[in-house]
């Protein structure tokens, strides 16, 4: 068990995952060491869900292997599934049910005894903030309420391992700071928490990134890792005559993208141009654009930016 | 896996199903308002004592005995008299328009027909687009005058009864309709209700979106499909008690064999519709969609199990067909224990039939549900 424990929490190998003609996950390899907090990053239809279904054994796959805690997904599902809490994307607890009566549910299905079952709920309700609830209907809570609910629902076993389908996505931001400072909580008691989303503040608070891109798994890293070694050169412009710049930029071959933030403008360039920095210098002086061109430290969208650029560049190519 | 582990499960998706029902009012009311309303509906409309057909008289002999006998025909009050007619066209625009549904013809030599023994006296007419000519016949036989003649104008009238339409079989003046219907109508209104009632138990879960999540957790198939049943069948049970209570008391049909048989029976039968209503849940995307099918489900019970039309007259295939649903076999068993005070003992070959069905359904329901989302 212990030697188990010390190898990934996942590992997957070419998981590959068809609906008909299109190809929803695209050959991808993870892996995921036990006690952290791994994120799946991508746009809506990336292939998000679909790998966390296969992996809970919700959606056979359609080529390739995986394992979750040291179980094969194909044929030990339910072995997994009593050391795993999954919340699906929508929320999916009973509505017409009180907090109290589902977690009790939950408990029940768990095969908890009814003295774990009670001091394990009490445990939840307090952490959760849910005491106050306790008798309320899921239905008449709020989105951070319900997703409280739905963590506490996913934990009540003490699950080894988390699966979480964007659980923030109907959550207002201080809801969310206090939900990842739960799973910070639950990390270092030791569980691996699989978590998607398409915030990049959220993303960037993970132990370690996947980003997804039309099924395939386009960069992975430490979120610091994945900056760092972004295979882009950023820079940002300050000053006056910001349209002129961004359209002149625009023209250049070698910049990947040029977004307005506020007073300033973030550009992208390729990597391979000499004196990049200076080139820009000298275009915009050339324009008689009073801008300031400085070099910055790439942030997470940036990798997003270009992970998910490349991908499309490479499609275009094969297509 | 330790069977109390799967026992617990079982019986708190029990739990569950009972307090998601308590909550919702609209399905409560019909637990008690369905079996109430069909029980009075088909207790008080489906009849098949004839009573005030619209009905149009040719008198053609026009003598005292035969304004005697018209007389005599609106005193049976099987005919309401609402036209007196001259001739046999105008009688016969009467019926094509539907204004009336019989026709009497008083022949003019009506009175010397009356005493003969080859012809018959009266001539009737009746709308055979209306499903009540048994009645009509029966009831205009029975008039006095014709009885008084000797019985040989009755032997005719049922000659021409008889060779017109062969139906005399259905109606049977020794025996009240309540007491041919009350006991099938257990079946039939548990039939109606149970299937819809566990035809949205999984379906409901997947559209709200509970599927998801209870698929992912260690709940096996078996515990699932049984935990839902099982409210369910205190349910079909409550509605069988309600039913006896409204028989007894209104329609004064009391049950002649056990009350025990008569309770095993209808669990056997309640569970054996539930299980054709997990089928249906399984095999259905949306409640929608369940409902429909759980409607084309119960129609062939309806028509083909002997409470509607006889048995006997159906052809083959669909005798086939009434072989395989329940609720033949129910109103078989619950006819018996109810009006002839049959017992368990004697009923085994409907047991066994009902179990199989249970059984067959139950294993098609668990291998349709699977506990993946593809």
């Amino acid at each position: 068990m212990t030697e188990v424990a010390a190898v990934n929490a996942i590992s997957a190998r070419g998981l590959t995952r068809r609906f008909g003609a299109r190809l929803a996950v695209d050959c991808v390899n993870l892996d995921i060491p036990p006690g952290r907090i791994y994120g799946f990053l991508g746009p809506n239809g990336s292939g998000k869900s679909t790998t966390l279904r296969m992996l809970c054994g919700l959606l056979r796959p359609s080529a390739g292997s995986a394992r979750v805690l040291g179980l094969d997904v194909a044929r030990e599902a339910e072995a997994i599934r009593l050391q795993m809490g999954y919340m699906p994307q929508r929320f999916s607890l009973w509505d017409d049910l009180t907090v109290l009566e589902n977690l009790r549910f939950m408990a029940q299905i768990y095969g908890l005894n009814a003295s774990l079952a009670k001091t394990r709920i009490a445990a939840r309700l307090r952490d959760y903030s849910l005491a106050s609830l306790s008798d309320q209907r899921a239905a008449t809570m709020s989105g951070g309420q319900r997703q409280r609910l739905a963590l506490a629902a996913a934990t009540i076993h003490e699950p080894r391992l988390l699966l979480l389908d964007e659980p923030t996505s109907a959550v207002d931001p201080q809801s969310r700071r206090d939900f990842w400072e739960r799973l910070f909580t639950l990390a270092n008691a030791g569980t691996t928490i699989l978590v998607s989303t398409h915030y990049m503040d959220e993303a960037e608070r993970c132990h370690g990134l996947a980003i997804l891109a039309e099924g395939r798994l386009v960069a992975e890293g430490t979120p610091r890792k994945l900056m760092l070694e972004i295979d882009a050169e950023v820079f940002e412009l300050e000053g006056e005559g910001l349209p002129a710049a961004q359209a002149l930029l625009r023209q250049l071959p070698w910049i990947q993208g040029v977004a307005q933030l506020g007073m300033r403008l973030h550009v992208l360039a390729s990597r391979g141009v000499t004196d990049s920095l200076q080139l820009i210098d000298r275009l915009l002086q050339q324009q008689a654009i009073a801008a300031k061109v400085a070099r910055v430290q790439a942030n997470l969208e940036d990798v997003f930016v270009v992970a998910t650029r490349q991908r499309a560049v490479r499609t275009a190519a094969h297509g | 896996m330790a069977s109390w582990l799967r026992t617990r499960r079982t019986m708190a998706v029990a739990a569950k199903e009972v307090r998601q029902l308590a909550r919702d009012l609209v399905t409560g009311g019909l637990i008690v308002g369905v079996p109430l309303m069909q029980m009075l509906l088909f207790g008080y409309a489906i009849n098949f004592d004839v009573r005030h057909l619209n009905t149009a008289v040719l008198d053609a002999a026009n003598t005292s005995m035969s304004r005697q006998f018209v007389a005599e025909l609106r005193a049976t009050q099987v005919a309401d008299i609402v036209a007196q007619v001259r001739s046999k066209p105008e009688l016969a625009a009467l019926m094509r328009a539907g204004r009336v549904a019989v026709g009497v013809v008083i022949p003019a030599d009506f009175e010397r027909r009356l005493q003969e023994n080859q012809r018959s006296a009266v001539q009737l007419l009746v709308d055979g687009s209306q499903p009540s000519l048994a009645g009509v016949i029966a009831g205009v036989a029975q008039m006095p005058m014709l009885q008084r003649a000797g019985g040989s104008a009755l032997a005719n009238t049922k000659r021409l009864a008889t060779s017109r339409i062969s139906v005399r079989t259905l109606y049977n003046p020794e025996l009240r309709t309540a007491v041919q219907i009350v006991p099938t109508l257990i079946g039939v209104i548990l039939s109606m209700t149970m299937v819809i009632f566990t035809a949205g138990a999984i379906v409901r879960e997947r559209e709200r979106g509970n599927l998801e999540l209870l698929i992912a957790t260690p709940l096996g198939r078996l515990e699932l499909m049984v935990g839902k049943l099982l409210p369910f069948i205190a349910i079909g049970l409550i509605q069988t008690t309600l039913i006896l209570i409204v028989g007894r008391y209104l329609f004064r049909v009391p049950v002649i064999g056990h009350l025990v048989d008569l309770y095993v029976s209808a669990m056997l039968f309640i569970a054996a519709t539930l299980a054709l209503g997990l089928v249906v849940s399984t095999l259905a995307k949306t409640q929608f969609q369940a409902f429909q099918l759980a409607f084309v489900t119960m129609l062939p019970s309806l028509l083909l199990s002997g409470f509607m039309f006889p048995f006997a007259g159906m052809p083959q295939a669909a005798q086939w067909i009434a072989e395989i649903l329940p609720l033949t076999h129910f109103n078989v068993m619950v006819r018996g224990i109810v009006l002839r005070g049959a017992g368990l003992s004697e009923l085994w070959p409907q047991i066994g039939k009902l179990s199989l069905f249970f059984f067959v359904m139950m294993f098609f329901a668990i291998s349709r549900f699977q506990k993946r989302l593809d």
